[in-house]
């Protein structure tokens, strides 16, 4: 795997900290960067958010199309995620279709939507079988400095809970749209919170530095309720069943705090 | 392979659990579907092997180490371990496309992250080890059932390894924690978590989960999914003694 040197010493430096329950930058081993949400900020899209976890950028904008259903769903919306690991985000993306890790990072925040049920796909149908809306999240990475997965993922909420839809009428079949606008029925508010295993410690939001030490990623993602809906194991290395159950309690907490902030923006 | 018709039929109305704890197929909560295994039944791969878990039919072949293309890829200090998962377009109910689908990569990419652990790659820098698992008949589980016929296919190979990886799932239906969810299951459940174990390490190195359940049942779903990894384990290591048992005795003849 190609990833940029990090000095030895560097390296060795993040474990040696972590296993002391340090970090580089300060932060306790389970506390999230500093990051802010702005929504609106794509004027052609229906809705939009863009995320700043530390360092790491990530600006989801929604697009809303009108389509044909799945024919074993006929009477429900369609929703699609899709992730660009941009080239100019980082020296480790290369232009081109999306590679393993844009398809596992869009899979993963699309997800966390469809399970925690936070779009209500059913009313988004406008005709069954023939006509519903398509909701598509488009997750445009801009800079990369570790945990895309948890940015991507607020970013994609935020932008739901943005998203305007026009309002339309039935005539004949056709669709005719009116003035005004409607939300989008957003009902759950999924968050996502990264665990990183370095010596045999959790710590969560790794910095891309942390992640290039780490043994193995997981990803917990939990809902309004504080119930899980989504996880996904990352890395080579691997988690003991008791770690597993540390992480879920810690995302959990986590999960609910960070949620207030993304919901409130 | 025998030859059937699979007809998975459900009516809207039909409970997938009834008042006895009896799941659609005639199994308990906790049990297993039957599992046969075979190991080494591909001619030009180094190492292969089959598995039918329920009505899941899936092949897995094991090529290298061998020299890496593209050559930059190759690396100082350990084997490229490279995984395509792929379904057979006949393998499920709508012909499914044969280009890997973005459902195919991810899994190709997981069951490679949950191998890496089991083996020594260390023991052969600069080369590759291709794996190819494709599934020809898809009824729930296949990410699990593959990694399992995947781990015998590796050590059919040769390639040294810390252990064998199982993968078991285990879900919530209908209210109910079971264990290996099959097809219907899987589609119509409240939710379903795969695992893949290395049981001498103690390390969970496949863990996904899409459904909705509480931390105390995930922390139950946890602890099924461990305990069905442990009992398909005993089956993996019988098989390949199966295999090499047989192959020891045949010179006496």
């Amino acid at each position: 795997m190609k990833s940029p040197i990090i000095i030895r010493v560097k390296q060795k430096q993040i474990a040696e900290l972590v296993s002391k329950g340090k970090r580089l930058d300060g932060r306790g081993l389970t506390d999230h960067r500093e990051f802010q949400v702005e929504t609106g900020v794509a004027g052609r899209a229906e809705g939009s958010a863009r995320v700043c976890l530390g360092k790491t950028e990530v600006l989801v904008g929604i697009k809303i199309d009108v389509g044909t259903p799945f024919p074993d769903v006929p009477d429900k919306g369609v929703l699609t995620v899709n992730a660009e690991l941009v080239p100019l985000a980082s020296p480790l993306f290369e232009p081109g279709p999306p590679d393993e890790n844009a398809v596992e990072l869009a899979r993963i925040v699309d997800r966390g939507i469809r399970e925690s049920k936070a779009i209500a796909l059913e009313e988004l149908c406008i005709e069954p079988g023939k006509k519903v809306f398509i909701v598509f999240v488009d997750v445009y990475v801009l800079n990369h400095d570790g945990n895309l997965i948890d940015a991507s993922a607020m970013a994609a909420l935020a932008a739901l809970l943005n998203t305007k839809m026009f309002k339309y009428e039935v005539k004949e079949g056709e669709i005719e749209v009116k003035p005004g606008y409607t939300p989008l029925p957003v009902k759950d508010y999924p968050i996502a919170v990264t665990f990183a295993k370095i010596n045999d410690k959790l710590i969560v939001d790794p910095r891309l530095d942390e992640e290039q030490v780490m043994d193995a990623r997981l990803t917990i993602t939990t809902n309004k309720d504080g119930n899980i809906c989504a996880l996904q194991k990352g890395g080579y290395g691997y988690f003991t069943t008791q770690k597993i159950l540390e992480a879920s309690k810690i995302a959990k907490t986590k999960g609910a705090e960070l949620r207030k902030r993304v919901v409130k923006s | 392979m025998k030859k059937e018709v699979l007809k998975i039929s459900k009516k809207k109305s039909e409970k997938l659990i009834d008042k006895k704890g009896i799941r659609i197929d005639g199994r308990e909560l906790n049990k297993l579907r039957p599992i046969k295994l075979e190991v080494g039944i591909l001619d030009n791969a180094n190492g292969s092997a089959y598995i039918e878990q329920g009505k899941n039919k899936i092949l897995a072949g094991v090529y290298g180490p061998m020299e890496v293309h593209p050559k930059h890829l190759a690396m100082s200090d350990r084997a490229l371990l490279r995984c395509r998962y792929h379904m057979a377009p006949f393998s499920v109910q709508e012909r499914k496309s044969p280009a890997p689908s973005r459902r195919e990569i991810e899994i190709s990419k997981v069951i490679k992250e949950a191998l890496e652990p089991a083996i020594f790659l260390e023991y052969y820098p600069r080369t590759s080890i291709e794996l190819f698992i494709e599934v020809l008949q898809a009824d729930g589980g296949t990410r699990c059932a593959s990694l399992t016929a995947a781990s015998l296919a590796l050590a059919d190979a040769g390639i040294p390894m810390r252990d064998l990886a199982t993968a078991c799932a285990a879900g919530k239906v209908d209210g109910h924690l079971v264990l290996d969810l099959n097809d219907v299951e899987d589609k119509e459940g409240e939710a379903d978590l795969p695992l893949a174990l290395i049981p001498s390490l103690n390390a969970v190195t496949l863990l996904q989960m899409d459904g909705i359940v509480t931390l105390e049942e995930f922390e139950q779903l946890v602890n099924m999914a461990v305990e069905g990894c442990k009992q398909i384990h005993k089956l993996q290591k019988e098989a390949l003694k199966a295999k090499y048992i047989t192959v020891k005795e045949e010179p006496k003849e």
